[in-house]
């Protein structure tokens, strides 16, 4: 992977001119309304779009990529889910400024040939990088298309040589207070954790992103290295990846144990099993006001990954 | 302060102010300021300013007996009907946003089918989902106080009767709590500290009914709150 220095780039290579001018306007605007703002826990706050990263390249388009036009950058970095940094979809965007996603290592452990530990240099190394739209459905109802830059993640599982016991992978995010404000708060048991089986891991939609827009990963959206499900709820693609464990047992995610009720170990985009509190038959594609976009099973990507649940009760398996 | 100050100027100033929300809204909304899901913010910024609305108008009595500013009493049915106003926001933004926009429409939008389609899928969700059960409650509760807040009304219904029937708030506030409590994820504290404000406003009441049936002694007579 070639990393390109910010200053090798051209604005024009960046945005058009009318993406470029909307977005000064929108910058101005939100200086006004920052000005303006009542500090308060639902009023909706300035929003601070991530500064435009590095440029990655090569990246190759991909078949798995969706034809649906993708959100915009400034709708994918001020809008996130990131509760390492509060539980507000804004507070990412504004905290996660501290987060230090260089130097990176991951810890690659459990039932593999080689426990080790890489730098993610190591583990980009012969990699190819994909450009892969990915449809992205929160359990909350709503959506957004976004343009992922990764590899699959059977790519380094591969090289990691799984033992014959391990069945499942464990992700864990970065836990560090002096980074993350909202790990002081103990409403989820940190480190957040999540787990797929290994089946599920191996599978080619299921990859590690580095990058959006064919960029350097925003911090807020969970630099500089996450996983992406594209048929499961968004809580299950774990963010800021510090560790990948290899299994035999099934591993507990931090939403499961959280609310066992509720978020059950599959999560699997489904618009047949409610939350227990709310409908998932509908979702609202964001920006938008209406809850009328009908939630597809699997979130779209059944034909690739339905034979993976072929026998299983899927109502108990949520 | 004198009536007339009251009249002209405090109470247009609060009428104003108690606009304000839902004018930023408006203004947001027309002018692209929501956030990039504008849905959610409609849905909490009108669901949370019911809520404060219900606490103001909770916190009225006791503001008075507290203070002794006895004019307080002419603020509460402004902020008891802004909170009907906002809940009935709220109330709206889920019946459109969420049932209608769910809906097919074999006959076109305007049609008898799309009515009753929509009647259906309201009561169902409202039958099925205990969430959405208790927040129509709330707004349920408020319905018959808004309906009945005028001063022709509480002459006809007499103010004993109409004091009483007005005691539906008190569960208003608690089923707005639960409703609160039970949207949020994991992070409960905002609900909790509604629950608080909520339980604080209730217990002075409790309190005070208790000290009042107890038989006239000395001791107590000293610490009544009047």
């Amino acid at each position: 992977m070639l990393v390109k220095r910010a200053s090798d780039i051209r604005s024009s290579e960046i945005s058009d001119k009318t993406t470029y001018l909307s977005r000064r306007q929108f910058l101005a605007a939100a200086g006004v309304l920052m000005a303006g703002s009542v500090a308060g826990e639902s009023v909706v706050s300035a929003q601070r779009q991530a500064p435009r990263g590095r440029k990655l390249e090569p990246v190759q388009k991909s078949a798995f990529s969706t034809p649906e036009k993708p959100n915009t950058w400034q709708q994918i970095t001020t809008y996130n889910n990131f509760y390492e940094f509060g539980v507000d979809k804004t507070d990412a965007s504004t905290y996660a400024k501290s987060l230090k996603t260089s130097p990176w290592s991951i810890a690659m452990e459990g039932e593999v040939a080689k426990p080790a530990v890489w730098t993610l240099e190591d583990v980009l190394k012969g990699m190819t990088l994909e450009e892969r739209i990915y449809r992205h459905r929160c359990v909350e109802g709503w959506s957004m298309v976004i343009p992922w830059v990764g590899f699959p993640l059977r790519d380094l599982l591969t090289r990691l040589q799984p033992t014959s016991r391990a069945g499942f992978v464990e992700f864990t995010t970065l836990n560090d207070p002096a980074q993350m404000p909202g790990v002081r708060n103990p409403y989820l048991r940190w480190p957040y954790t999540e787990g797929l089986r290994l089946d599920e891991a191996m599978h080619p939609l299921t990859i590690l992103a580095v990058g959006l827009y064919d960029e350097v990963l925003p911090n807020q959206d969970g630099a500089p290295v996450r996983l992406v499900v594209p048929w499961k709820y968004g809580f299950k693609s774990v963010k800021s990846v510090v560790k990948i464990r290899l299994a035999a047992q099934q591993p507990v995610g931090s939403w499961q144990r959280a609310a066992p009720q509720e978020y059950g170990f599959y999560a699997n985009v489904n618009p047949t099993v409610d939350h227990p509190r709310w409908s998932q038959a509908r979702e609202v594609r964001l920006p938008g006001l209406f809850k009328n976009r009908p939630t597809e099973m699997f979130n779209g990507y059944g034909d690739q990954v339905a034979s993976l649940y072929s026998g299983m009760d899927l109502r108990r398996n949520y | 302060m004198s009536d007339r100050a009251l009249r002209f100027v405090l109470k247009p100033a609060v009428f104003v102010a108690s606009l304000g929300p839902v004018g930023w809204l408006v203004w947001a909304a027309l002018t692209n300021h929501l956030s990039v899901n504008p849905l959610s913010d409609i849905t909490n910024e009108t669901g949370v300013w019911t809520l404060r609305f219900v606490c103001i108008t909770l916190a009225i009595t006791p503001l008075r007996r507290v203070t002794g500013w006895n004019a307080a009493i002419r603020f509460r049915r402004m902020t008891g009907l802004f909170a009907f106003f906002y809940g009935t926001l709220h109330f709206l933004t889920y019946v459109i946003a969420d049932r209608f926009a769910g809906l097919d429409f074999p006959d076109g939008f305007i049609a008898w089918s799309t009515a009753r389609n929509l009647a259906k899928s309201v009561s169902e969700d409202i039958y099925k989902r205990p969430f959405i059960t208790i927040g129509f409650t709330a707004w349920l509760t408020m319905l018959p106080l808004a309906l009945t807040s005028t001063s022709g009304m509480i002459r006809r219904l007499g103010g004993r009767r109409w004091n009483l029937l007005h005691r539906l708030i008190y569960a208003t506030g608690i089923a707005g709590v639960v409703h609160y409590w039970w949207l949020v994820k994991a992070d409960i504290s905002r609900p909790r500290t509604y629950a608080v404000v909520v339980g604080v406003l209730l217990a002075f009441r409790i309190i005070r009914a208790r000290l009042r049936a107890v038989p006239v002694r000395a001791p107590v007579r000293s610490v009544r709150l009047q």
